[in-house]
């Protein structure tokens, strides 16, 4: 009997969304990082802007860092006006998206609950609210009553440790898929000429009389006009390559889900004082993400009482989770600023421009930040939505401080 | 996946039974009124962010509460030396 080859018998490859590309010698623009925001940023560089001589490098695989990990709630509802700009500019986009890319997302608008437990929780959450519509985000209070009945699995009895006293619903929030995400903005993105190439570390980048050059990789030196950092929680490994320090301290950050269940819950919940966020994927798994693990570590797994801490959250304030099993946990390494803001804006050195500083909440911004970004890099100078996010806010003093005010799962 | 951490006075313990202070060896600054805000900020806001050796604080606040200092490698998470404060840094191999 003949043996059979491996895999006769399955059906062809089908078509691949992009190709993989050797590097070439040089470059108008590189990205280092193809994760959501790198890749959004090329596209956006390519549709907008008209530069297409791109090429996204990757150290891992396409989308394979904190795009794979993170718990993909999208929502606008902080409380600064700049805050409120980009995380609003990105939604619009969002609610765009597919048709934009010609891919489906699963972006779906289901709302988000910020749940508020104390007497300041309600007057912070209020007032957030109140700033919500001044700035166009759709924002209500909800008493615990109708958070209920939007979320009917939320414990609202009185008799628990950090009880319901009500909460801020934001009904344009929602989720999406992440990986099609990814997938769906690389394929846009390489139909219009970007380049991305996996397994490419830029283990340094080249300055030239305080001008960037390139970038080192074990790939070879490669030639760049510009480079834009898009890497997350490893920018301060690459900045320093070239001398920068940057107010960016790495944590993991753990999630998990649960094995595939029936529907049950139609919304995102998110709480700080408890210190969880869930929802439920389209696939039926529910979705929770904690905080940051306390200790500086690039390790991509954080610690177990971070993950206990965090059931023990949900199952207080979903009682019926208590039948549901762990299918798996994991983590990211998130790059966490100073005031929870980002920094996207132009670096000390020319040429090279910096996006950074996303902490735990990065995914949300993917479009806007992307729009931005390419605006930033093709015009040498930010965008006005991200020009609050510079990083000499921190000489200046002007931060934008979103710890807590926001809902910002610190 | 927990971090053991050998208190310099109670031997090794969880991580749960700590606090973090981040990075080790910042000294407030001599004369704070002739710093400029450039280096206020990078007194403020700036602290290193090593993928490998790091010297940071802990304190064991479910222990002896009292603070120490520990090297720790950011990107295995092994911990080289715990040392009391005031003590240099070691030198590790």
């Amino acid at each position: 009997m003949t043996p059979r080859t491996p895999g006769a018998d399955l059906p062809e490859h089908p078509d691949r969304l992009w190709s993989a590309a050797e590097p070439k010698a040089s470059y108008d623009v590189v990205i280092v990082g193809a994760g959501g925001h790198g890749l959004a940023t090329a596209y956006y560089l390519a549709k907008n802007h008209g530069i297409t001589n791109v090429a996204v490098l990757e150290r891992g695989w396409l989308a394979g860092g904190n795009m794979a990990r993170n718990t993909t709630i999208i929502r606008s509802n902080y409380l600064w006006d700049e805050s409120a700009g980009i995380y609003e500019h990105a939604l619009k986009l969002w609610e765009d998206l597919e048709e934009e890319l010609d891919y489906p997302l699963l972006f779906s608008q289901r709302g988000v609950l910020n749940l508020a437990h104390s007497l300041q929780d309600v007057r912070d959450s209020k007032r957030r609210v109140e700033a919500n519509k001044l700035n166009g985000v759709d924002a209500e209070w909800l008493d615990p009553k109708q958070v209920k009945e939007v979320c009917p699995i939320v414990d609202i009895s009185p008799d628990v440790r950090y009880p319901v006293l009500g909460a801020t619903f934001q009904p344009r929030a929602g989720i999406a898929k992440h990986d099609h995400v990814a997938w769906g903005f690389a394929r846009a993105a390489a139909a219009l000429g970007v380049e991305f190439i996996e397994h490419c570390e830029v283990t340094g980048l080249r300055v030239t009389g305080g001008r960037v050059t390139g970038v080192d990789t074990p790939r070879g030196t490669i030639a760049a006009g510009r480079v834009a950092l898009c890497a997350a929680g490893h920018t301060s490994v690459v900045a320093a390559t070239a001398g920068i320090g940057l107010p960016l301290q790495s944590h993991p950050l753990q999630a998990l889900v649960s094995e595939l269940l029936e529907p049950v819950h139609p919304t995102v919940v998110m709480s700080n004082a408890v210190h969880v966020y869930v929802s439920q994927a389209h696939k039926g798994e529910l979705v929770m993400g904690a905080g940051i693990d306390a200790a500086n570590s690039y390790r991509q797994r954080g610690a177990f009482h971070i993950i206990e801490r965090q059931m023990a959250a949900a199952l207080e304030l979903f009682p019926v989770f208590a039948r549901a099993h762990v299918l798996r946990t994991w983590g990211g390494v998130v790059d966490v600023s100073p005031d929870a803001s980002p920094i996207v804006g132009l670096a000390p050195v020319e040429g090279l421009y910096l996006n950074c500083g996303w902490g735990t909440g990065g995914f949300k911004a993917t479009p806007g930040v992307g729009w931005c970004f390419a605006h930033t890099i093709a015009h040498g100078e930010p965008h006005p939505l991200n020009a609050p996010f510079s990083l000499d806010r921190f000489v200046t003093g002007a931060l934008v401080d979103e710890h807590g005010a926001a809902a910002v799962a610190h | 996946m927990m971090l053991l951490i050998p208190c310099p006075w109670c031997g090794p313990r969880d991580e749960a039974e700590f606090h973090y202070g981040g990075q080790a060896h910042v000294a407030y600054p001599e004369n704070p009124a002739a710093l400029s805000d450039e280096e206020w900020a990078r007194y403020l806001f700036f602290r290193d962010n090593p993928k490998g050796a790091f010297a940071e604080r802990w304190s064991h606040s479910a222990g002896c509460r009292r603070w120490f200092n520990a090297l720790r490698d950011t990107a295995t998470n092994e911990i080289h030396a715990v040392y009391r404060v005031g003590e240099p840094r070691p030198v590790t191999s």
